[in-house]
């Protein structure tokens, strides 16, 4: 009986076929090899049979739904309109996350990601603007492996992110190490820290002040009781490298990039009601919509999970799921606390000043600076007081704030009492306020909203670590390499800061 | 003529990718080949071609390089360990090795080997080590040099010359080696300033000799405009 119907759709479709196979022999006439006509049209016919066929099933397999196929032209720099992964961010996080998404699907385009980036020029991008430095010297467990997780990756950067046919990734890191310097009041606390980070492997080494004047005969040691200097593992290096690496590669994987900004979200309500009696809204995202840049246009897409990297702007995204616009009590009162918090950098210029062995030095004021260039050059900055938090609406200068650091820097290095400020920047922090410590997984309420950010400074030396702790989170379903429970959102519910004990 | 080999023993590879021997000599005719990159021949730029149209070749290619660095990670060991029996017999007797496996090593010379940061393994127990010749380690690089620091007290010459990888970044690490005498950069060619490194370097390890020949020091001509 099939096989009637069978042959019955093969001779309405051979009919279907022979009205539209003239257009073609007329098509094929014009442009093809065999200009010779005494050809009889029934060999043709044959052959075109077995094409025309594969186009239809072609045609067939276009027009059902998980398609991209759309009959309307449409603008090319849209997003797709489905995707698996919404990142919301092209910072260094964002992109680390998506090359390990790809690095552990288990089949080819097994996920499909998606990384919306709202400034094409990356000109407010917290990534770009920042230092570059790396450390080991936390004081929390998780903090320090995840840098050393971070720097063991970009030992083997070419292993991880080359590109066939492409030129080697070279970060230009500098490997001249962390000096932290504590004065009485604080030299316990770094004696604690150096114990915790020695026991989690990291090479870090305590100095007294004579040994200190020693290593660097050019730093004035009045004040300071104990110095903790980074071996191995700590210096800086160019951001814009690291994040071009992770974006090249994870395009070549597959990864799409759009560039526009997430408005707004489509989601559904379930809600539940708890022992208690109060009813709580699950929301699950259906659709984020992207809008592009300079337009009204704007295009929903459909998917299944939304990973929040958007950095210093992740508290407005997390305001769109409507996280923290609930009633005060409730855990959807809670907002996500990550504000943008501005800091400046000067670079300041001193012929005399300390040479090639400069390292990364902090003091216990809160000034820091380190080298940059072979010409005397040096970067310098510091984190203002409470009180003194610089306005976030811009990224302009405050160049009047040089001059709370310059007595610092002075009295630490006396070579630096003459130097002149060549140039300054400013750039945004994801400033956690709760705790400044990264906040890492999902939302209770939000089902398939993922967190990754609020680093409070600390992003990009984590970035390689913490793309691949949450692809194992979304992919595996749990932390396996490195566990980052305790930077979960619950800290956040239970109101349990995990505070990292710095000497600054 | 060495591009022959290079190019056989890749399809040799690609057909038998899971044969283990192949991946040493594949490591090893990276090592024979006389440039450090060897223009591409027919057989790599036909694979090239290939590999853009078909994700197969594609994966074939990037296995064939892990394979490649694997076989690198292999040959270090052994490395390591010659050069350990080697230095440690001379002027003692070979069977006495296993007595005196407490000595410590004082020179050892990886010259033109495929070491790398993981190779130091093998070094990290010899606390009294004097001098360290890595030139001409295609291998060695900034993370390298990061790493010495485990003989900050005891080594006294260090030749890191015509190693292609390292750049200023990793020369900054060499700070913590307090008690280097004699320090060999010449031939580096990812250095864009050799003589003002070789002058900050000098400030930087005072009792230090730094020596860096093998450079072009002479000054670029630039013609000023005269305004007429």
């Amino acid at each position: 009986m099939s096989m009637w119907k069978g042959l019955h759709m093969t001779a309405r479709a051979a009919h279907g076929i022979h009205v539209s196979s003239r257009f073609i022999h007329k098509h094929t006439r014009l442009c093809t090899r065999n200009i010779s006509t005494s050809r009889p049209v029934q060999n043709d016919f044959f052959k075109d049979l077995e094409n025309q066929f594969k186009a239809f099933r072609e045609k067939a397999a276009d027009a059902m739904p998980g398609s991209d196929w759309t009959p309307f032209e449409k603008n090319s720099s849209l997003p797709p309109e489905r995707a698996d992964i919404v990142i919301v961010g092209g910072g260094v996080v964002g992109w680390s996350i998506a090359y390990w998404l790809k690095q552990k699907e288990m089949i080819r385009d097994g996920v499909r990601v998606l990384v919306v980036e709202r400034d094409p020029t990356y000109s407010q991008a917290s990534t770009v603007l920042s230092a570059g430095g790396i450390r080991q010297q936390f004081s929390l467990p998780e903090n320090i492996h995840l840098s050393m997780a971070s720097a063991d990756f970009m030992r083997n950067i070419n292993e991880h992110l080359s590109v066939l046919n492409d030129d080697p990734v070279d970060l230009q890191f500098n490997h001249s190490g962390y000096l932290f310097l504590a004065s009485e009041k604080v030299a316990h606390i770094m004696e604690e820290n150096y114990s915790t980070q020695r026991y989690a492997g990291a090479k870090v080494s305590l100095l007294s002040p004579t040994q200190l004047k020693e290593k660097c005969p050019w730093i004035n040691t009045d004040g300071v009781v104990l110095a903790s200097y980074g071996l191995e593992n700590e210096g800086w290096f160019d951001p814009w490298m690291l994040l071009n690496a992770f974006r090249r590669k994870a395009i070549s994987m597959g990864v799409y990039q759009c560039f526009g900004e997430v408005t707004g979200f489509s989601y559904t309500t379930n809600t539940m009601t708890t022992a208690e009696g109060d009813k709580v809204d699950f929301r699950r995202i259906k659709y984020a919509n992207v809008q592009m840049p300079n337009s009204l246009e704007y295009q929903p897409v459909e998917c299944a999970i939304v990973v929040n990297a958007a950095g210093a702007l992740s508290g407005k995204v997390a305001e769109m799921m409507g996280i923290g616009l609930g009633p005060k009590d409730t855990i959807a009162g809670i907002p996500l606390p990550v504000e943008p918090r501005k800091r400046f950098i000067y670079v300041v210029h001193c012929p005399n000043g300390p040479g090639l062995d400069t390292p990364f030095l902090v003091d216990y004021s809160g000034v820091y600076f380190r080298r940059e260039g072979l010409g005397g050059n040096y970067i310098a900055g510091m984190s203002p007081e409470e009180e003194e938090e610089p306005e976030t609406n811009n990224l302009e200068v405050d160049h009047q704030f040089f001059q709370n650091i310059w007595p610092h820097l002075a009295h630490r290095v006396p070579a630096f009492e003459c130097l002149k400020v060549k140039s300054a920047w400013a750039g945004f922090y994801d400033y956690n306020t709760f705790d400044q410590n990264g906040i890492v997984g999902m939302h209770p309420l939000v089902n398939n909203m993922f967190f990754a950010t609020g680093f409070s400074g600390h992003g990009l030396q984590h970035s390689p670590a913490v793309g691949r702790a949450m692809a194992e989170l979304i992919l595996d379903g749990g932390f396996k390499t490195l566990d980052l429970s305790a930077f979960s959102f619950k800290r956040i519910m239970t109101k349990e800061p995990i505070l990292e004990r710095n000497i600054v | 003529l060495s591009h022959c080999p290079c190019s056989v023993y890749l399809s040799c590879q690609l057909m038998r990718r899971s044969c283990r021997q192949v991946t040493l000599l594949a490591a090893a005719s990276r090592y024979w080949s006389s440039s450090p990159v060897a223009p591409p021949s027919k057989q790599s730029r036909l694979l090239l071609f290939l590999s853009q149209r078909f994700h197969d070749i594609e994966t074939l290619l990037s296995w064939s390089s892990w394979f490649k660095n694997r076989g690198l990670r292999q040959k270090n060991l052994f490395a390591g360990q010659s050069e350990w029996f080697r230095s440690d017999r001379r002027g003692k007797f070979s069977w006495d090795f296993m007595n005196h496996r407490d000595t410590s090593i004082e020179e050892v010379d990886v010259g033109n080997t495929l070491i790398n940061y993981t190779g130091l393994e093998n070094l990290v127990k010899q606390r009294g080590l004097r001098t360290l010749s890595v030139s001409g380690c295609a291998e060695v690089d900034d993370w390298f040099l990061s790493r010495l620091y485990i003989f900050q007290d005891t080594l006294e010459e260090l030749d890191i010359s015509n190693c292609p990888r390292i750049s200023v970044g990793g020369l900054a690490a060499l700070q913590k080696l307090r008690g280097l005498r004699r320090l060999n950069v010449s031939s580096l060619p990812r250095l864009q300033n050799p003589g003002l490194v070789a002058i900050l370097l000098e400030e930087m390890l005072p009792h230090c000799h730094v020596t860096a020949v093998g450079y072009d020091h002479s000054l670029i001509y630039s013609p000023t405009q005269t305004d007429g």
